[in-house]
C-alpha cells in the first residue's frame, strides 16, 4: 500500500517534469536543467553522507575534474563525441576516488572531513596553478557534445528542451540505480556500516571494502553531475573544484534530509531556487545583494526546526 | 576426550605499563562449555577481545584451524567461525529485529556486487533470520525495532546476531546480565542445546548458570589465571575458595 503511494507520487513528479519544457519559459527550463543537474550530485553526496556515513567536505573533486575531463578532451572548436567524453570523464573520476579513497578511507569522523578537503583543494590548484587547466579564467566549451549513431544525430543537446530531457534522465536514471542499490545486499550493508561499523566488522563484513565501493560510486555519479553541469554552462573554471562547491551540496543534502534519496533532490530544487529567488534585483532590489545572508538564515531555521531536513516534514504530514 | 577447535597459549594483552591478560592459556573445546570466572577488572573481557580480534596481542598466540588468530582482524576471525557475543550490547537500534539478524546471516553469504536483488528477497538469509530469532525466543517480536526492546530483550537478540554468523567457536560475554529468570532461563537452555555443536567460552558472573552449563572452569583475577580445571575441582581449590568463590560451602554469589 505505502510503496504503491510512493510509486505513483514518484510517476507523478516525473511525469510534471517531463511536461515543464512545454509549458515552462526558457529561462525557467534552463534553471530547472541546473536543478536536475545539481539533485544528481547531491545524491550522490548523500549515498556518502546519508547512507554510509561519511561526511565529505571534498565532494566538489569530482564534480570539477568530470567538467575539466571534458572540456581537455573536447576540441578546441568542435563539438567532442559523448560517447568517448562521457565514459572518459566519468572513469577519471572513479580512478580518482578509487586512489584517495584507498588513504581517506583510514579516517573518519572530523578527520575525514578535512582529509577530504584537502584532497579537493589540492585538484583545485592542480587547475588553478597548472598548464592543464587554464588558469582562473577557465576553459571555454564552444559546443554541447554530440550524440551520434554514425551520421545520424540521436539528440541535440543545444536545444534548450532536448539537454532538459537529457538531465532528466540521467537524474532519473541515477535515482532508481540508487534505490535499487540500496535495497540490496550491498546497500543493507552500507546503512549497517553507518549505524555501527564496529558490529559490522565482529559479524565478518570486511567494511573497508564497502566503504570504498561506495565511495568510488559516489565520486563517478558526483563526476556525472560534473559533465552534465559542464556541458549547461560551457565553460569549466577552478571554481567548481572549490571547497564553497563542496559545501554549497552538503548543505543541499542537509537541508533536503539526510539519508532520503528524494530528499536530496529536494534540497537541490529548494537550495537553487531559493539562491535565484534571493538574488533577483528586480523583486528585492538593494537587498539580492545580500543573498547568501538570507539563505544562511534559511539554512539555520531548517538545522534547528526540521533535523531531518525538509523530506521528514513531508513524513510528519503524511502521519 | 572432545575435539579441540582452539588454543590460546600465552596470551598477553598490555596497556602501557598495565597487563590486563597476563600470559594466559586454555582450550576451547568442542561439546564443552568453557566457562571463565573472576572478578570485575579481571581481564575477563580483554581476553574475549583478543580471541575476536577486537584487540591484538602483545604477545602469545591463538591457534585455530591450523591458523594463528593472534593480530587478525575481526572480520577475518569471524568469517573464519569464532563468533561472539558482546557484555555491552551492541546491535543496530534503529533496524528492526529481523534485519538486525538477517544482516548477520547476510555477512555468511556475500555477494555484494549482486547490487540488483533485492535483500529482502533473499530467502535463504531470511530463513537463517528466523531461525535464530526463535532459538533466543524472539520470534514472535521479529517486526518489532531493536531500540524498543527491554535490556534483556536486547542481550537475547546479540546473541541471535552471533548465531546467524554460524560460528563453530561462541565467545559469550555475560549473556544473562540483566536479564530476568524467565529470559536466563531460555538462554541458559539455548547454551546447554548449543554446546552440543560448538565449543562455548562462557564470561558469567551468574554462578548458577556458569556450575549448570560448565564444563571447564577457568578463574582470573588481575589480568592472571588463578585456578584452571572441571568445576568440582575448582569449586575445591583452596585459594580460589579464599580469593574468590567465598568461604562457606560454596556461596558462590559475587
Amino acid at each position: 500500500m505505502k510503496q504503491t503511494k510512493l510509486a505513483v507520487a514518484l510517476i507523478a513528479i516525473l511525469l510534471a517534469l517531463a511536461l515543464f519544457p512545454l509549458v515552462g519559459e526558457k529561462f525557467y527550463v534552463q534553471l530547472m536543467t541546473k536543478v536536475l543537474i545539481m539533485a544528481i550530485f547531491a545524491m550522490s553526496l548523500d549515498l556518502l553522507v546519508g547512507y554510509t556515513g561519511l561526511v565529505s567536505l571534498g565532494h566538489a573533486a569530482f564534480f570539477g575534474l568530470a567538467g575539466y575531463v571534458l572540456a581537455r578532451a573536447a576540441p578546441q572548436y568542435e563539438a567532442p563525441s559523448l560517447w568517448t567524453s562521457l565514459p572518459l570523464a566519468l572513469a577519471a573520476c572513479a580512478a580518482f576516488a578509487a586512489v584517495t579513497g584507498l588513504l581517506v578511507l583510514r579516517t573518519s569522523g572530523v578527520y575525514f572531513i578535512m582529509v577530504t578537503l584537502a584532497f579537493a583543494q589540492m585538484l583545485f590548484f592542480v587547475f588553478h596553478d597548472t598548464p592543464l587547466g587554464g588558469g582562473s579564467d577557465g576553459i571555454y566549451l564552444y559546443a554541447k557534445p554530440e550524440v551520434k549513431l554514425g551520421d545520424a544525430v540521436l539528440l541535440n543537446l543545444e536545444d534548450s528542451q532536448v539537454f532538459y530531457w537529457f538531465a532528466l534522465g540521467a537524474m532519473a536514471t541515477v535515482y532508481l540505480f540508487l534505490q535499487r542499490l540500496l535495497a540490496s545486499n550491498f546497500g543493507r550493508a552500507l546503512i549497517g556500516i553507518k549505524t555501527n561499523e564496529h558490529r559490522m566488522r565482529a559479524l565478518g563484513y570486511a567494511t573497508f571494502r564497502y566503504k570504498l565501493a561506495s565511495y568510488i560510486l559516489s565520486g563517478t555519479l558526483a563526476g556525472l553531475a560534473g559533465y552534465l553541469a559542464a556541458m549547461q554552462f560551457g565553460f569549466v573554471n577552478p571554481e567548481i573544484l572549490g571547497w564553497h562547491t563542496s559545501g554549497g551540496v552538503l548543505v543541499m543534502v542537509i537541508l533536503g534530509g539526510m539519508g532520503t534519496l528524494h530528499g536530496a533532490a529536494l534540497g537541490a530544487f529548494v537550495f537553487i531556487l531559493l539562491q535565484e529567488a534571493l538574488s533577483n534585483e528586480a523583486w528585492l532590489g538593494p537587498l539580492a545583494k545580500h543573498w547568501p545572508l538570507a539563505l544562511g538564515l534559511f539554512v539555520i531555521a531548517v538545522a534547528l526546526l526540521l533535523p531531518r531536513g525538509l523530506a521528514g516534514l513531508a513524513r510528519r504530514h503524511r502521519g | 576426550m572432545a575435539e579441540v577447535l582452539l588454543v590460546a597459549s600465552h596470551l598477553t594483552k598490555r596497556f602501557g605499563g598495565l597487563a590486563a591478560v597476563n600470559d594466559v592459556s586454555l582450550e576451547l573445546r568442542l561439546g564443552q562449555v568453557h566457562a571463565l570466572i573472576g572478578p570485575n577488572g579481571a581481564g575477563k573481557s580483554t581476553l574475549t577481545n583478543l580471541l575476536s580480534g577486537d584487540l591484538a596481542p602483545t604477545s602469545g598466540q591463538i591457534h585455530y584451524a591450523g591458523i594463528d588468530l593472534a593480530g587478525l582482524p575481526p572480520e577475518r576471525i569471524s568469517c573464519l567461525g569464532v563468533g561472539r557475543s558482546y557484555q555491552k550490547t551492541n546491535i543496530f537500534l534503529p533496524f528492526t529485529l529481523h534485519e538486525n539478524c538477517r544482516l548477520a546471516a547476510q555477512s555468511r553469504a556475500q555477494r555484494p556486487w549482486r547490487v540488483f536483488s533485492r535483500a529482502a528477497a533473499n530467502e535463504d538469509i531470511n530463513a537463517v533470520a528466523h531461525e535464530v530469532l526463535d532459538a533466543v525466543g524472539l520470534a514472535p517480536r521479529c517486526e518489532a525495532l531493536a531500540a524498543s526492546l527491554s535490556h534483556g530483550e536486547q542481550r537475547q537478540l546479540e546473541i541471535a546476531m552471533c548465531l546467524a554468523t554460524r560460528p563453530k567457536v561462541l565467545l559469550m560475554d555475560e549473556p544473562l546480565a540483566g536479564m530476568g529468570p524467565q529470559e536466563s532461563q531460555t538462554i541458559v537452555a539455548l547454551i546447554q542445546r548449543l554446546t552440543a555443536s560448538h565449543a562455548v567460552m562462557l564470561i558469567e558472573h551468574d554462578m548458577d548458570a556458569v556450575f549448570a552449563v560448565a564444563h571447564r572452569l577457568t578463574v582470573m583475577v588481575n589480568g592472571e589465571v588463578l585456578a584452571s580445571g572441571t568445576p568440582q575441582e575448582v569449586r575445591a581449590n583452596a585459594v580460589v575458595q579464599q580469593a574468590y568463590l567465598g568461604d562457606e560451602h560454596g556461596a558462590l554469589d559475587v
